[in-house]
C-alpha cells in the first residue's frame, strides 16, 4: 500500500548519516563504494546512482588535492514522500576565492580537466557551495528519487 | 470531556446503533446519486465499521488517538479517489453521520444545553477533523495516480525498434523535455547493448518544435551513445526544424542528419555492410496461383 | 606493493580489462605500464575493455583521453570498448565527450575496428542521399 504520511509530507525525515574521513586517495574510492551502497540502498535508478557517485568522486578528490583532506557526510533522507540521498563535503583547507570563475567548466589551478565543481553540479538535483579564503570549503550536493 | 461524558456517549452509540445507521443511511441516500460506484452492501458495511471504531474512538481505547478510525477512513478515502469519487463525496460520507448523531444527542441531553452544547461541540470538532482527513488522504491518492500514470506514458511514449541486424530505430512523437529526454536516452542507450546494435536512427518527423535545450539534449544522447560504440543518425528533419537549429546557433558538429527515416535506413544499411534489392515479387506470385 | 592492472598482447595488439575500482595512482600507473608496453611491442592497437568499471569521473576520463593520444604518437590506435550506458549519459553530462576517442561496443567488435579501420564517420554524411532504394542489383 503506498504510505500517506500526510504529516510527514511537509517535513524531512533523515533516515540515516554517517561521516567518512576523506584524507587519501584510498578515500575518495571508499568514499564511492558508500556513495553507491547508500544510493541503491534508497532506490536510486543506476543512471542517478552513477551520477551522484560520479560528482561525489569529483568532491572528493578535489578536497584532497586542493583542501588537503575534509569529511563527507552522508545523509540518506526523505522530503516531500521522495527519498534522495545528501552529501556534505567539509575541508579546512584554502578556500576557493572565487566560487563563479571556479564553477566554469575548463577552470582549474591544478592538473585536472577542470570538469570538478561545474560537472558535480551538473551531475546533482541540488547543489550548494560555500567558501571562506583562508578557512574552507563546503559543498553540498543532492540527488533525489 | 470528561470521561463519564464519553462513556456515556460511547453506550449510547451502542444502543443507538440501528437507528443511527437506518438514518445514516438516508442522510446518505438524501446527498443524490454520486458520481463514484459502490454498491449499498458495500457502504451499510462502511457506515457500520466507522460507527464501531467510532465508540472505539470516543471510548478513548487504543489511547483515545482514533488511529483505527484514521486507518479505516484512510483505506475508505483510497479506495474510493481509486473508483472515481471527488472528494467532497467522500467527505460527505462523514459529514452526513452529524445529524443523525446530533438528533441522538439532542434527545439524550436535551435537560441539560451546557452539557449538550459541549458535547457537540467536541463531538463537531473530531468529526470535521476526520472528514478533512479524508479529503487529505483523497487528494495525495490521486496524486499517486497522476505520478504512476506519468510514468506509464513516460514508458509508453518511447519504444525502441529494430530496424534490421544491428540497425534500431527511435521514433520520437511530442513534446520533448528533460525528464522524457532521460528516459528516451536510457532506453535507447540500454537497447543497444542488449542487441549489439551499432547503428541507432532517432527520427524526429512527430516531434514538432526543436528548441535549444531539444537540440542539446539530442546532441547528448548521440554523444553518450558514441561513448558507447554506437553511431547515431537523426532523421525526419523538417525544413522548419532545420532553420530553427540554424537561428538558434546550434552546433550538430559531426552528427549524421536525414531529412527522412528512409534514406538514414540506407545510409545505417551502408555503415553495416548490409543493402536492400528488389527481386521478383514472390508473395504476387502465389497469391495469383 | 602496489597492483597493476594486467596488460595482455594479442599478436598486434595489446588488451586491457579494467576490473576493479580504480583509484587514480592505479590509473597513472596503467598509463605508465601501456605507453612503455607499446613501444617495446610494437603494437599498433590497443583495446580497453571498461564494461566492468562503474563510474568514470573527470580523472579516469582524462586518461583514457590521455592514453588515447599517447598510443597515436607512438603509432597505435586506441579503442575503447563496453562503457556502460549509466556511465555514458554521466560523462556526457559531466562534459566530457571524449572526441578522437575511439569506441566500440564489446571486445569483439573493437577488434575488428582495430584489424580493419573503418571508413571516417563524415564520408556518410554526405554520401547517399537519394530516396528510392538501390534496386540495380540481382536483376542481371
Amino acid at each position: 500500500m503506498p504510505r500517506l504520511a500526510t504529516k510527514k509530507i511537509l517535513t524531512t525525515v533523515i533516515i540515516k548519516t554517517e561521516t567518512l574521513p576523506v584524507m587519501a586517495e584510498h578515500d575518495v574510492v571508499k568514499a564511492r563504494q558508500m556513495v553507491r551502497q547508500w544510493a541503491s540502498e534508497i532506490g536510486l535508478s543506476l543512471v542517478d546512482q552513477t551520477k551522484i557517485i560520479t560528482a561525489a568522486s569529483e568532491l572528493a578528490r578535489n578536497m584532497v588535492i586542493y583542501g588537503g583532506g575534509g569529511t563527507m557526510e552522508i545523509q540518506s533522507l526523505e522530503q516531500y514522500g521522495r527519498r534522495g540521498v545528501k552529501l556534505v563535503f567539509e575541508d579546512k583547507g584554502p578556500g576557493i576565492a572565487d566560487i563563479t570563475q571556479a564553477l566554469k567548466d575548463g577552470f582549474t589551478t591544478g592538473s585536472g580537466m577542470g570538469l570538478g565543481l561545474g560537472g558535480a553540479k551538473r551531475l546533482s538535483n541540488e547543489f550548494e557551495i560555500e567558501s571562506t579564503p583562508g578557512q574552507g570549503t563546503r559543498i553540498m550536493i543532492a540527488r533525489w528519487k | 470531556m470528561n470521561n463519564d461524558l464519553k462513556a456515556r456517549i460511547a453506550s449510547l452509540l451502542e444502543e443507538q446503533q440501528e437507528m443511527l445507521l437506518s438514518e445514516w443511511a438516508q442522510e446518505l441516500q438524501a446527498q443524490g446519486r454520486q458520481q463514484g460506484a459502490i454498491s449499498d452492501k458495500d457502504l451499510k458495511q462502511q457506515c457500520k465499521e466507522f460507527l464501531t471504531l467510532f465508540r472505539d474512538a470516543v471510548q478513548g481505547e487504543e489511547g483515545g488517538k482514533g488511529e483505527n478510525l484514521r486507518n479505516m477512513l484512510g483505506n475508505l478515502a483510497r479506495s474510493r479517489a481509486e473508483n472515481g469519487f471527488t472528494p467532497t463525496e467522500t467527505a460527505t460520507f462523514v459529514f452526513s453521520f452529524k445529524k443523525p448523531l446530533y438528533t441522538v444527542l439532542h434527545k439524550e441531553f436535551s435537560k441539560d444545553s451546557n452539557t449538550l452544547i459541549e458535547v457537540i461541540w467536541g463531538v463537531n470538532q473530531s468529526l470535521d477533523r476526520l472528514g478533512l482527513y479524508t479529503t487529505e488522504v483523497t487528494q495525495s491518492a490521486r496524486e499517486e495516480v497522476i505520478r504512476r500514470q506519468q510514468q506509464d506514458m513516460l514508458e509508453l511514449s518511447t519504444p525502441v525498434v529494430s530496424l534490421a541486424e544491428g540497425i534500431l530505430a527511435l521514433p520520437l512523437i511530442g513534446t520533448l523535455d528533460s525528464a522524457r529526454t532521460q528516459v528516451v536516452m536510457e532506453s535507447l542507450l540500454q537497447t543497444i547493448v542488449t542487441t549489439g546494435s551499432t547503428v541507432a536512427i532517432i527520427d524526429i518527423t512527430g516531434v514538432p518544435t526543436v528548441d535549444t535545450l531539444v537540440a542539446q539534449h539530442l546532441l547528448k544522447t548521440v554523444t553518450a551513445a558514441r561513448l558507447m560504440g554506437a553511431d547515431c543518425i537523426i532523421s525526419g528533419i523538417r525544413p522548419q526544424i532545420a532553420q530553427t537549429i540554424v537561428h538558434l546557433g546550434v552546433e550538430l558538429g559531426n552528427v549524421i542528419t536525414k531529412a527522412t527515416l528512409a534514406s538514414a535506413f540506407k545510409i545505417a544499411l551502408d555503415m553495416q555492410g548490409m543493402k536492400i534489392s528488389r527481386v521478383a515479387p514472390v508473395g504476387a506470385m502465389t497469391s495469383k496461383a | 606493493m602496489m597492483d597493476r592492472i594486467p596488460i595482455l598482447r594479442m599478436g598486434q595488439f595489446l588488451l586491457v580489462t579494467i576490473q576493479v575500482d580504480m583509484h587514480d595512482r592505479l590509473a597513472l600507473a596503467l598509463q605508465d605500464d601501456l605507453t612503455t608496453k607499446i613501444s617495446e611491442t610494437g603494437a599498433t592497437g590497443v583495446l580497453i575493455d571498461i564494461s566492468s568499471l562503474e563510474i568514470v569521473d573527470s580523472f579516469i576520463g582524462r586518461m583514457v583521453a590521455n592514453i588515447s593520444a599517447m598510443s597515436k604518437i607512438l603509432d597505435a590506435q586506441t579503442v575503447i570498448v563496453g562503457m556502460q550506458p549509466a556511465v555514458a549519459i554521466t560523462l556526457v553530462e559531466l562534459g566530457l565527450s571524449l572526441p578522437g576517442v575511439r569506441t566500440a561496443l564489446d571486445v569483439e567488435r573493437g577488434m575488428a575496428l582495430l584489424q580493419n579501420p573503418r571508413v571516417n564517420m563524415t564520408s556518410y554524411a554526405q554520401a547517399g542521399d537519394e530516396e528510392n532504394f538501390d534496386d540495380s542489383d540481382n536483376q542481371n
